[in-house]
């Protein structure tokens, strides 16, 4: 029988031998590319992570997430360093980047697309607060959204902070970036 | 005559956008509507002119929290459509993956979504800084069920690994092993909730519901059973269309479901459990009569008593069967596409969940039919209002919407699935 996704199932049977490999040496770090690659600028975040895959330094795990709250709270788990990327919608012009050092201070949860059964990104950073499972380290960088069409490509202006984002990523998990001394909450574009 | 109007803009810890206008006349509730306008997303189209091979991956992006059962009930109905039986450890592999569903799920739902009503918080947010070591337990719980999905999945959401006559890949027992290890923590952490869960205070509403559910010769059952209710519903799936009808209401985009000739009937934890109450494990059994349920349980509010002793069920049950597991000699069993009517009918965390397809000779998809649990249980959903909320009339306004908001709440109602948003609208008159 030939498989309806087969590039699919290659890649997640390839995920499995991953994650048997990475059980072993628990990630100290992770970039996490939340939203959904079909639906328009949500896939922001998921197209950053694509970018970072295999250019980041070894120890830093990239992974594509949907934002489910509890999930994403429990991939946090023993991590120091976590980056998150996701599309906001807080009214700004279309690919505008924000940057958030969660451990001092809240997401604008109205900010933040509502995941499964309302529990999304803001809600598993404020858990994690409340239940004291916040990485020590935990950076939050937003993608201002313009178009969620079910299908849609990114829009151009989201598609041009993507690769910015990419950038700023990798300058700050390589220590060379200033990013983690600014202020917790600042429009860089 | 005072004239009142409530409104909730959004309720909060119920999957989808929809809307709830309660009509109270004279101190009396004269109707209940639960409007559900998110707009149909079409996958019975989208299924139309697809290969039947394609069904098990199509039907998993309906849910994000349920994909199983979508997937469980597409591959049932395939294989009844080319006349294949999927048995051995395939069959049992596949249970086990329900199992996984049912304890992520059900535990989302218990600790993050209804616990906050019955302990008085707005949310698991606010309810985890008294409630720390109780949340944690939740999470690790579900984690486990998702660590299920994962395995035999091949992803936590949306699974890719189940196809028509088995899997993509089965598990080497070794596999098993660890997962054994998390499951026994499991199975005593879902003990620790049924008795969490049942030292919460539940209003005293009954009601005679009709309960619908699946009923197998052994198991409590998960993909598998005859469609049977508590007033002598006895029928395979092949028979669902007969007695049962979609229709559409003006108030809702989703279908409302009733029996053919009307009336309303309840499927979910409550239906399984009080028409399946024989077939639970033995441990489970004795954790449901320590939380104080008899083997019928007509009250809607202990509904979380019920789902914590149904993770609790799937926690037991995903041990024995990796305790018994042996490696199959094939992933799955061959295929030929041929013309044919399939039927599938498996137990969602939230209830029935029926599919029909009917296949060309090449294995295209011809028509597709999908029936999912919430909206068999709309009518349901609007009947407990219009019984129950009468008798809060006189709460805070503020408590009174509480009340509204928990009560549909206890059906965990997956809105998307059924065609997001929940607006209150309280009408005295």
């Amino acid at each position: 029988m030939i498989p309806v996704f087969p590039a699919l199932h290659i890649f997640c049977v390839l995920k499995w031998i991953e994650a048997e490999d990475m059980a072993s040496d628990h990630p100290r770090r992770i970039v996490l590319g939340i939203g959904n690659p079909d639906r328009g600028d949500d896939a922001a975040g998921q197209a950053v992570v694509r970018i970072l895959r295999g250019v980041l330094p070894l120890d830093v795990e990239v992974e594509e997430h949907s934002g489910e709250a509890t999930s994403l709270l429990s991939r946090l788990d023993g991590v120091l360093e976590a980056f998150l990327v996701d599309a906001c919608n807080s009214g700004a012009p279309s690919g505008t980047v924000q940057r958030f050092d969660v451990v001092t201070t809240p997401l604008p949860k109205d900010a933040f697309g509502l995941s499964t059964h309302g529990l999304g990104v803001a809600e598993a950073v404020e858990l994690g607060r409340t239940l004291g499972q916040l990485p020590p380290r935990c950076i939050v960088y937003a993608i201002e959204g313009d178009s969620y069409e079910a299908g849609a490509p990114l829009s151009q202006p989201v598609a041009a902070a993507v690769a910015d984002v990419a950038n700023r990523l990798r300058s700050e998990i390589a220590g060379n970036g200033k990013s983690g001394e600014q202020a917790p909450c600042m429009k860089l574009r | 005559m005072a004239s009142k109007t409530i409104k909730v803009n959004y309720l909060a810890r119920v999957e989808g956008e929809s809307a709830l206008k309660v009509v109270v006349r004279d101190g009396m509730v004269k109707s209940a509507q639960l409007s559900i306008f998110e707009p149909p997303r079409f996958f019975e189209a989208f299924l139309r002119g697809r290969a039947f091979t394609e069904a098990p991956d199509i039907t998993a992006r309906i849910c994000g929290i349920c994909p199983v059962a979508y997937q469980m009930s597409a591959v049932h109905a395939m294989e009844t459509a080319l006349g294949i039986t999927i048995d051995g450890p395939l069959r049992e592999l596949r249970r086990l993956l329900y199992c996984g569903e049912w304890i992520e799920s059900h535990t989302l739902h218990i600790y993050m979504l209804h616990a906050p009503d019955f302990l008085g918080y707005a949310g698991a947010i606010d309810m985890a800084r008294d409630h720390g070591e109780a949340v944690r337990r939740g999470l690790a719980l579900k984690k486990a069920g998702n660590e299920i999905i994962a395995l035999l999945g091949g992803r936590e959401i949306h699974p890719i690994n189940v196809c028509v006559g088995g899997f993509y890949r089965v598990p080497r027992r070794r596999e098993l092993l660890p997962l054994a290890e998390r499951l026994k923590w499991a199975r005593d952490a879902a003990l620790e909730t049924v008795r969490w869960a049942a030292s919460f205070d539940f209003p005293d509403r009954e009601r005679d519901y009709v309960f619908v559910a699946l009923r197998h010769d052994k198991e409590y059952p998960f993909n598998e059973g005859r469609i049977v209710s508590n007033r002598g519903l006895d029928i395979a799936a092949s028979k669902y269309d007969e007695h049962f009808e979609e229709t559409h209401v003006e108030h809702s985009t989703a279908l409302h479901s009733c029996f053919r000739g009307g009336g309303s009937y309840l499927v979910g934890p409550l239906a399984r459990y009080s028409l399946n109450f024989d077939r639970l494990s033995q441990v489970a059994q004795e954790a449901a009569r320590e939380a104080g349920l008899g083997p019928i349980c007509t009250n809607p509010y202990r509904s979380i008593v019920v789902r914590a002793i149904e993770v609790l069920y799937a926690c037991d049950e995903a041990l024995r069967i990796i305790d018994a597991y042996e490696e199959p000699e094939r992933p799955s069993i061959p295929v030929e596409p041929h013309a044919g009517v399939g039927f599938g009918a498996t137990e969602a965390p939230r209830g029935l969940l029926y599919q029909r397809y009917r296949l060309e000779s090449d294995g295209t998809i011809a028509e597709a039919r999908i029936v999912p649990p919430t909206s068999q249980n709309q009518a349901s959903i609007e009947e407990d209002l219009a019984n129950f909320i009468g008798g809060f009339l006189n709460l805070p306004e503020a408590d009174l919407r509480h009340r509204c908001e928990q009560t549909v709440r206890n059906y965990d109602p997956c809105i998307s699935c059924a065609t997001h948003f929940l607006r209150l609208e309280m009408d005295r008159g």
